[in-house]
């Protein structure tokens, strides 16, 4: 099909691109819905959109994992129709009138318009394989899923949730850092949602995170990291501080691989490095260990316990 | 008044103007005695330059003032309104670092735990300390202190003076992250009273780390900030040189922070900056101090701690939509 190595030759610089009218009057795939094109960003192949959602977005030739989208994730990991979004209704402001080479309301209504989404986390109440967990998901298109007053308000609150209701939290987490157009309101989320996550785990109660590409700054340095079972994806990168500054910083160029999930794998920061296609059966079996005790206590003197209970002895 | 040796840019034109002065003294005792009415004419002016100069800074000057570098550090604080200080080393993991001070202090008879982030002095103090900015080991350190603080029922007094965590490739690989994050989790539900003292730069995760508590007092001329002022302008307009106009757009002064409801309380400086007389301002903080820890004391604990999630629970500005 020489139409298509035309095609291949003219898009060069272009990560997306549409066919024009003639090529779009020749259905090249009827599987590929809007004929949009991708480069992977592992091995630089050209992908269909299509080939991409059936493989959740992950390159089936190298295993690149491409981002995804906070709906895009939860529907990944929650069982259908199970997902009840909380907290729908907190939308940002801009509390310090903040104005840089754009301005921050400027950049909000963008961020809104691209992503359609109020803010950078979605959260919500759903089941995982069966099991009830208060989920949350950040989304990298609104402003680089950076945390300001909403995305610290909404985890906290799913974290208060959760504790109320006696149910695990998993949170799947991307984000540039602190949101720094809220100055120093964002810098106290982190501390205030990592008061959030220590009350959760003080009572006792199960957090998993998920650590997803890219997730740096102070994001990194708050409640991702306090959870009981650090999952993360495959070649994510994550980190406290970027590393172009730490090439500033130390003049010489960083190892390949450095911040990626295997790096904090192999550096005692993670607890697993979990494919996307594996994350759902994962989380539902990490959650079944940490909810076992409240279940089935696993002390001998609890199991007889429930033994005579199940067998309808009075304890 | 100390004079300083480090001259800022903005104050410039009055130090010029006073060495101008010096030297006229200089030549009238040396059997000018004409001179004496111009002296007299430029001690006026200086002093009107003088409150022209320092009674309205504007953020990018306090910058310099909390970053200056005879600006009273931790260790000053240390020695000048703490006794018997034993210092305690290190996180039992991996160090002890340096830009991290981590130990047990009397202040005015009170028995404390103290932490804080050490700049040097000179170059060389500096090389070692990593101008203030510490590694996972030195949270590690101050998070260990935390919890013999609490086990022992000692109230906890931190000073805040770092441009923010160290970037570099260890501090990664030893998990920056993970230590600031663990160290705020601790911190939020430490069982003894906590005052933060901002006496120089707060700066981000870095001061953030041990730097709330149930009071958070700063010094007039002492910065918090999300981000360094320079690292917010070469993201958000490409371009480092716009670091002044960003340290307004950043809110990042004592002022603004009351405003803002982070910080409780503003200590004034003497004109000029604590570098201008800092005996003034070791009384001034130790009075602060005390004081806090008095209308703390007598606070049950879990009604403390319920406090200080309460106060950093309400912090934040967000919309209702429909």
């Amino acid at each position: 099909m020489s139409t298509i190595a035309d095609w291949f030759s003219a898009r060069e610089t272009k990560r997306y691109t549409r066919l024009n009218e003639q090529q779009m009057a020749q259905p090249i795939d009827v599987d590929v819905p809007d004929g949009v094109w991708m480069k992977c960003d592992g091995c630089k192949r050209t992908i269909y959109e299509g080939e991409l959602v059936e493989s959740q977005r992950v390159c089936k030739s190298c295993g690149h994992h491409f981002d995804l989208t906070a709906p895009q994730r939860i529907e990944l990991l929650v069982d259908e129709g199970s997902f009840a979004e909380t907290d729908a209704n907190v939308g940002p402001c801009d509390p310090l009138g903040f104005v840089a080479a754009k301005s921050y309301e400027t950049q909000l209504l963008a961020a809104a318009d691209r992503s359609d989404l109020p803010e950078a986390i979605v959260t919500g109440q759903a089941r995982i394989e069966g099991r009830r967990v208060v989920l949350g998901a950040m989304d990298f298109r609104f402003i680089g899923a950076s945390m300001g007053s909403v995305v610290g308000e909404k985890v906290t609150r799913a974290f208060e949730l959760a504790t109320a209701q006696g149910m695990p939290i998993v949170l799947v987490v991307a984000s540039g850092g602190a949101r720094m157009q809220e100055g120093m309101l964002s810098l106290m989320q982190m501390a205030k949602t990592s008061a959030a996550a220590r009350r959760h785990l003080d009572a006792g109660l199960p957090y998993v995170s998920v650590l997803t590409n890219p997730t740096y700054g102070g994001v990194t340095a708050s409640f991702p990291v306090l959870a009981d079972v650090i999952l993360a994806e495959p070649g994510a990168r994550v980190g406290f501080t970027g590393p172009r500054i730490i090439e500033q910083t130390i003049h010489q160029k960083l190892p390949k691989g450095f911040q990626t999930s295997e790096f904090l794998l192999e550096h005692g920061m993670v607890d697993e490095v979990v494919s996307r296609g594996d994350l759902k059966a994962r989380i539902a079996l990490v959650l079944d260990y940490l909810t076992a005790a409240s279940a089935l206590d696993s002390t001998p003197a609890a199991a007889t316990r429930h033994e005579r209970a199940e067998g309808g002895e009075a304890l | 008044m100390t004079k300083p040796r480090y001259v800022m840019d903005f104050e410039r034109p009055l130090v010029e103007l006073e060495s101008k002065v010096t030297e006229l003294r200089r030549l009238a005792v040396a059997g000018q005695p004409d001179l004496a009415a111009e002296i007299e004419g430029l001690a006026a002016e200086i002093e009107a330059l003088r409150i022209e100069t320092y009674q309205r800074l504007a953020p990018w000057d306090r910058v310099q003032i909390a970053r200056h570098p005879e600006r009273p550090k931790t260790q000053h604080y240390l020695e000048a309104i703490f006794t018997d200080v034993v210092e305690l080393h290190g996180d039992r993991l991996y160090g002890d670092d340096e830009a991290m001070f981590a130990g047990l202090a009397t202040l005015r008879g009170r028995r404390v735990a103290v932490l804080g982030h050490r700049k040097g002095t000179t170059t060389k103090e500096n090389v070692r300390r990593h101008f203030g900015s510490p590694h996972p080991e030195g949270f590690r350190k101050a998070m260990r202190v935390m919890r013999l603080a609490e086990k022992f029922g000692l109230p906890l007094v931190t000073f805040l003076d770092t441009a923010g965590a160290y970037p570099g490739m260890e501090a990664e690989e030893r998990g920056q992250g993970w230590a600031i994050a663990e160290s705020l989790s601790l911190l939020s539900g430490l069982r003894v009273p906590v005052v933060a003292v901002g006496i120089g730069e707060g700066g981000s995760g870095g001061a953030l780390a041990i730097g709330f508590g149930d009071k958070l007092i700063m010094l007039e001329n002492a910065y918090y900030s999300v981000i360094s002022p320079e690292a917010c302008a070469s993201i958000l307009y490409r371009d480092s040189a716009q670091a002044e106009s960003a340290s307004s757009c950043l809110k990042m002064t004592a002022a603004d922070l009351v405003g803002l409801g982070i910080v409780d309380e503003v200590l004034p400086e003497p004109l000029g900056g604590a570098h201008r007389a800092p005996a003034e301002v070791f009384e001034s903080v130790g009075t602060a101090v005390s004081r806090a820890l008095d209308s703390l004391s007598g606070t049950l604990t879990d009604e403390l701690v319920q406090r200080r999630y309460e106060r950093l629970r309400v912090i934040g500005e967000f919309c209702t939509l429909d």
